[in-house]
């Protein structure tokens, strides 16, 4: 059967990857190149990169950075961050990047999904949503998605959103919890299950990953097809390896 | 020197990068000379079928690749690249494959769609090659359809994906994966160093 993923994410900016907590006190943390090839040597089953700068100036850098990786790394990649136009994925396609991940662009104009998928292919399209569990009861639990890197509320319900990109033509969901994001207090699950259940895409959790058990958890109890994690790889808390040898033991099915 | 069919369709930029890390001279082309004239053929697929077989039509390489499979040369397929050896596709339904082997194109019916992820592949002892290329592990897959091939005896791996399906086959001089070795890691790195060597 088809094994669950495990994806490491690395933020990028002006070429480096650089580690930070919360978007802030970002420190060093080397070459792109040479932190891919360390994660795909652990086991990494795909690599998302981050362009956290994501200014004009800045599309050149990554699109070089994307030629490197291209040419050392034979596992999928995905490319995200300040995407907006049909020019900027086939940019970023024809440099090697295998997919790209577009998040405020969909929303501000949803036919940019529709028409990225009839000019690539759905596969790949990723669609990036940041949500926010609303306040309200239990039993109608609900998610808001947030734009510009989650500052700015849209007032469109997570779970309507999901399946209208999919509608759309987008190959897969990025699914990233604001709640939990930075809290290594495990994945928002309700969030990943009610999604993951309602579209026919595979669906990448983002957002919490903390102990092995959560990532776990995040596959069994919020179905998801892929677990994204960031802090716990880039500060070596566990190598991919340690997550892909828990993860077995437990009777998930991984990449080994 | 091997010729990487382009018809004008996705990122096929990824199996030249490794070639060229495998240190093996290729040349992404859509010029019938130079097809005519390569070693080794691959032709990767991305896209739709009828697209690629309208591209095909257009760019007039049907003949070429026709020929160089008739003249026994090295040919990798790779996803549609696979699919396209067949004769139909319920992808496109009034379209016709290039019909080198018999066979149908199917959608799943099953599981998340496309489906998308590593998955394993099994070899099948009876696959008629007799020097087959494949061993058991884990290969990336992006696909919607697969290949029902009329003739078993060319199916090289299968995979499981809500029941089995064909993931490679081989015959003669043609090979043809649905998974891409080109994203599968070291795994798929050495799957191409052992189709180079054919």
């Amino acid at each position: 059967m088809l094994a669950k993923r495990i994806i490491p994410c690395l933020d990028v900016k002006n070429n480096r990857v650089v580690k930070g907590k919360n978007f802030e006190n970002l420190v060093d943390a080397g070459n792109p190149v040479e932190l891919a090839k360390k994660y795909n040597k652990q086991g990494a089953d795909e690599l998302i990169f981050l362009d956290i700068t994501a200014s004009i100036e800045n599309r050149k850098t990554i699109i070089e950075m994307v030629k490197l990786v291209a040419k050392q790394i034979f596992i999928p990649f995905t490319v995200g961050g300040g995407i907006s136009t049909i020019e900027d994925i086939r940019n970023l396609l024809s440099a090697g990047a295998d997919k790209v991940s577009i998040n405020s662009a969909a929303v501000k104009n949803i036919k940019l999904i529709e028409e990225a998928a009839n000019t690539f292919g759905s596969q790949c399209i990723v669609i990036a949503i940041d949500a926010k569990k609303k306040i309200g009861p239990k039993e109608k639990e609900s998610w808001e998605v947030y734009v510009n890197s989650g500052k700015i509320p849209t007032g469109i319900d997570a779970l309507e959103w999901a399946k209208k990109v999919e509608s759309l033509g987008a190959g897969e969901i990025l699914l990233t919890s604001m709640n939990k994001d930075g809290t290594k207090s495990g994945y928002d699950n309700d969030l990943t299950n009610i999604i993951s259940k309602a579209v026919n895409i595979p669906v990448i959790a983002s957002g919490g990953a903390g102990t092995l058990k959560s990532i776990e958890e995040t596959f069994k109890n919020g179905k998801a097809d892929a677990a994204l994690a960031a802090s716990i790889f880039h500060y070596d808390t566990y190598t991919v390896k340690q997550v892909k040898t828990y993860l077995k033991n437990k009777q998930v099915e991984v990449r080994e | 020197m091997i010729a990487i069919i382009d018809y004008g369709s996705g990122n096929i930029q990824s199996i030249k990068n490794a070639l060229d890390y495998l240190k093996v001279e290729s040349t992404i082309t859509s010029d019938p000379k130079i097809i005519e004239s390569a070693d080794k053929i691959i032709f990767p697929g991305v896209g739709s079928f009828g697209y690629m077989m309208d591209q095909l039509n257009k760019k007039q390489l049907i003949k070429p690749i026709k020929q160089s499979i008739a003249a026994q040369k090295p040919f990798l397929g790779i996803c549609l690249g696979l699919q396209a050896l067949f004769e139909e596709s319920e992808e496109s339904t009034n379209v016709k494959g290039l019909a080198i082997f018999k066979g149908k194109v199917k959608k799943f019916t099953k599981g998340k769609i496309p489906q998308i992820g590593w998955n394993t592949i099994t070899p099948q002892n009876t696959n008629n090659n007799n020097n087959n290329i494949f061993s058991k592990g884990y290969t990336y897959f992006v696909n919607s359809y697969y290949v029902i091939p009329e003739d078993k005896s060319i199916i090289a791996t299968k995979t499981n994906y809500f029941g089995n399906f064909t993931s490679a086959i081989q015959y003669k001089n043609i090979t043809a994966t649905q998974f891409h070795p080109e994203k599968s890691g070291e795994f798929g790195l050495k799957l191409l160093r052992s189709w180079l060597k054919c």
